[in-house]
């Protein structure tokens, strides 16, 4: 093959085509349910840049991330003036806790995603790439990660460690990486065996720049879709963790935390059930409509990306 | 299929050394004095720290730590949990069969509803059934399980005190723990209610299942409607139902005859997943539900930093899983020829 139809070869197979794009968009608006999801993450990315405006700080406060107190009352207290969305148990504003939120929420997500695909990538490209020995004790590491309900590693890693947010973030990109490096070494393997790679190989590229010029490009759809789905996911497992109160500290501006104050007022008091709704339905709808959000963009993404799935769910 | 079995129970020993491995590296952060607990059998022997840490070689290189440690897992000694006031080996065979009898209540909605609803919206596609099916698959799965639990909570229990938190009422709980009246079988309460004859105190335990039953149920649900579905449309696209279509089969045959069986085995390979998503969904539901089972101990003893206990419900949890995975695998070959011809 010559160097000429060897770069012509690997020209056909680059993934971002205009067509690609083309039908990205159009996709997005032909489907209501795509550009909802789309809608509801910018929502909360403005959310999430716009906080110091939304919800400014208090004046001489360290941390803005911590949740100021309005006052002192033990119980939570109904949407009044000035909190819009009531107060926690302790007093806790939950509107400011659910703007800041907001950029918890991102800080998780987008870090957790982020190790646990840079993890997944050089352990599944090694996997996949050389096969062989080193593939089979790396998928059987893999193997020993998946052998554990990925919650309930977290647990363990967070309880061992010890609370806190940063110790969260460790636990979840430990549970995460595992799966990203099962379904990228599936992909290359794939992959690897197709024309463009062999004509790169005749060209005289070497391993590393077959891997990141050729072979990865070429495998990372798969990923994309899982890792936006992933990052719905992810804040609810942090929030889970939180919940149990393995996450972030009380008073963190932290939905999981927020949802956490609220058990003890559950059942209401005084023969109304409801009387403390707010403490479970504000931060509750905001991170089922971050988790929505992200779903619904994720299945847009592979629907794009993925031609095969195209109209089938 | 021997063959194919046996491949993969061969692979089992290699898996349980990493996963004993990797829970022992875990635990290797915590100082020998944390790690203790997890060589006695009796909280009084704790009052000797330094002997346990020179009998049990604690301050020993770690390889033969590990081999003294797995060792005492191999035989079922995992240490004493300060949390449940047992040893860990006892806590789980008191705790598990509550856990088991919740999540095999859970099962029967989930594959029942799910596979239903699947195979339906995918007959029906784009119709109104379809719609729904769709809406409460992306819903259910976007819906974490403890703001899910906690509204159910506030509705069937705060508001219509119809399904209290808990395992069983008071009395019934008083009655049940009476060796003389009531005799554990099985130790699930509704099997063990009726094989005592006591009607009264399976409805009472079917009263405080419910909430947690729905609870574990709603995401794996969703999960398995849109798996069903999407294979379902798939499968419906094959010649083969074409032709039974051609010579003239009726309707409801060719759907539940022809499509739905090829349309399973997607769901079969999920079935794993849900597993994961129960073991996973019981740590939450339980500890929401004061529901006395595996998973709110382990959560508790992750509170409070019960090392022998965290280890053990670890281990335990994956050896739940290791078997499921197992078993959806043997399934899997027994349903689709390729696979074991393979």
């Amino acid at each position: 093959m010559s160097v000429l139809a060897a770069r012509k070869v690997a020209a056909q197979t680059l993934p971002v085509t205009l067509s690609t794009w083309q039908t990205a968009v159009l996709r997005f608006r032909r489907n209501p349910l795509s550009l909802m999801g789309l809608i509801i993450i910018v929502g909360f990315i403005l959310v999430a840049l716009l906080a110091p405006v939304l919800a400014p700080p208090l004046a001489n406060t360290r941390d803005p991330y911590m949740m100021p107190h309005a006052g002192y009352s033990p119980d939570p207290q109904a949407p009044r003036p000035g909190h819009p969305f009531g107060t926690t148990e302790q007093a806790f504003d939950i509107y400011y806790g659910i703007v800041w939120g907001a950029r918890t929420a991102f800080r998780i997500g987008l870090m957790v995603v982020a190790m646990s695909v840079a993890i997944g990538i050089v352990v599944g490209g090694i996997a996949g790439f050389y096969r062989g020995k080193v593939d089979e004790v790396l998928m059987r590491i893999v193997d020993i990660f998946l052998a554990f309900p990925g919650l309930i590693l977290a647990v363990v890693v967070v309880a061992i460690l010890g609370p806190s947010l940063q110790n969260v973030l460790i636990a979840l990109a430990l549970v995460g990486w595992p799966g990203y490096a099962r379904l990228l070494r599936g992909e290359i393997l794939s992959v690897r065996e197709r024309d463009f790679v062999e004509a790169a190989r005749a060209m005289g590229a070497n391993d590393l720049k077959i891997i990141l010029r050729h072979v990865l490009p070429n495998s990372i759809y798969p990923i994309l879709v899982v890792s936006s789905l992933d990052m719905g996911s992810v804040v609810v497992a942090a929030a889970a963790l939180s919940f149990l109160g393995l996450g972030a500290p009380v008073g963190y501006a932290d939905w999981g935390q927020i949802i956490s104050l609220s058990r003890n007022w559950i059942i209401g008091s005084g023969g109304n059930a409801f009387a403390f709704w707010y403490t479970v339905v504000f931060p509750g709808a905001a991170l089922v409509f971050f988790t929505l959000g992200w779903n619904l963009l994720g299945d847009a993404f592979r629907d794009i990306l993925d031609p095969r799935l195209r109209g089938s769910t | 299929m021997t063959v194919f079995i046996a491949r993969r129970l061969l692979l089992l020993p290699l898996v349980g050394i990493g996963v004993t491995l990797l829970i022992f590296s875990l635990l290797q952060l915590l100082s020998p004095e944390q790690r203790a607990a997890l060589y006695v059998t009796d909280p009084r022997q704790l009052l000797a720290l330094d002997s346990i840490i020179r009998t049990h070689g604690l301050d020993k290189p770690v390889t033969v730590q590990y081999v003294q440690w797995l060792w005492r897992v191999v035989r079922g000694d995992l240490g004493w949990s300060e949390t449940a006031k047992m040893t860990v080996a006892r806590a789980i065979t008191t705790f598990f069969p509550a856990t088991l009898e919740l999540t095999l209540y859970a099962f029967v909605p989930i594959i029942a509803l799910g596979i239903w609803l699947g195979t339906k919206s995918a007959v029906h596609k784009d119709k109104i059934i379809d719609h729904f099916s769709r809406l409460f698959a992306i819903g259910g799965q976007s819906f974490p399980t403890f703001v899910w639990g906690l509204l159910l909570l506030m509705v069937f229990y705060g508001a219509l005190r119809l399904f209290p938190p808990g395992r069983l009422s008071l009395e019934a709980n008083l009655y049940v723990l009476d060796p003389e009246m009531f005799r554990p079988y099985t130790r699930l309460l509704t099997v063990d209610a009726l094989l005592n004859g006591q009607v009264w105190i399976f409805l009472d335990a079917l009263r405080h299942l419910a909430l947690p039953v729905i609870t574990l149920s709603l995401v794996s649900c969703a999960t398995l409607v849109r798996v069903t579905r999407s294979s379902m449309l798939e499968t419906l696209r094959q010649d083969y139902v074409r032709t039974a279509r051609a010579k003239g089969l009726e309707e409801p045959k060719v759907i539940n005859k022809h499509a739905r069986k090829n349309a399973m085995i997607p769901v079969i390979t999920l079935s794993a997943l849900l597993f994961v998503g129960l073991l996973n969904g019981v740590v939450i539901t339980e500890t929401i539900y004061n529901y006395p089972g595996i998973g709110r101990w382990g959560a508790g003893a992750a509170l409070q930093l019960d090392a022998a206990a965290v280890a053990g419900f670890a281990l335990f949890s994956a050896l739940l899983l290791v078997l499921g995975n197992l078993t959806a695998d043997v399934l899997y070959a027994w349903i689709d020829p390729r696979i074991r011809l393979r």
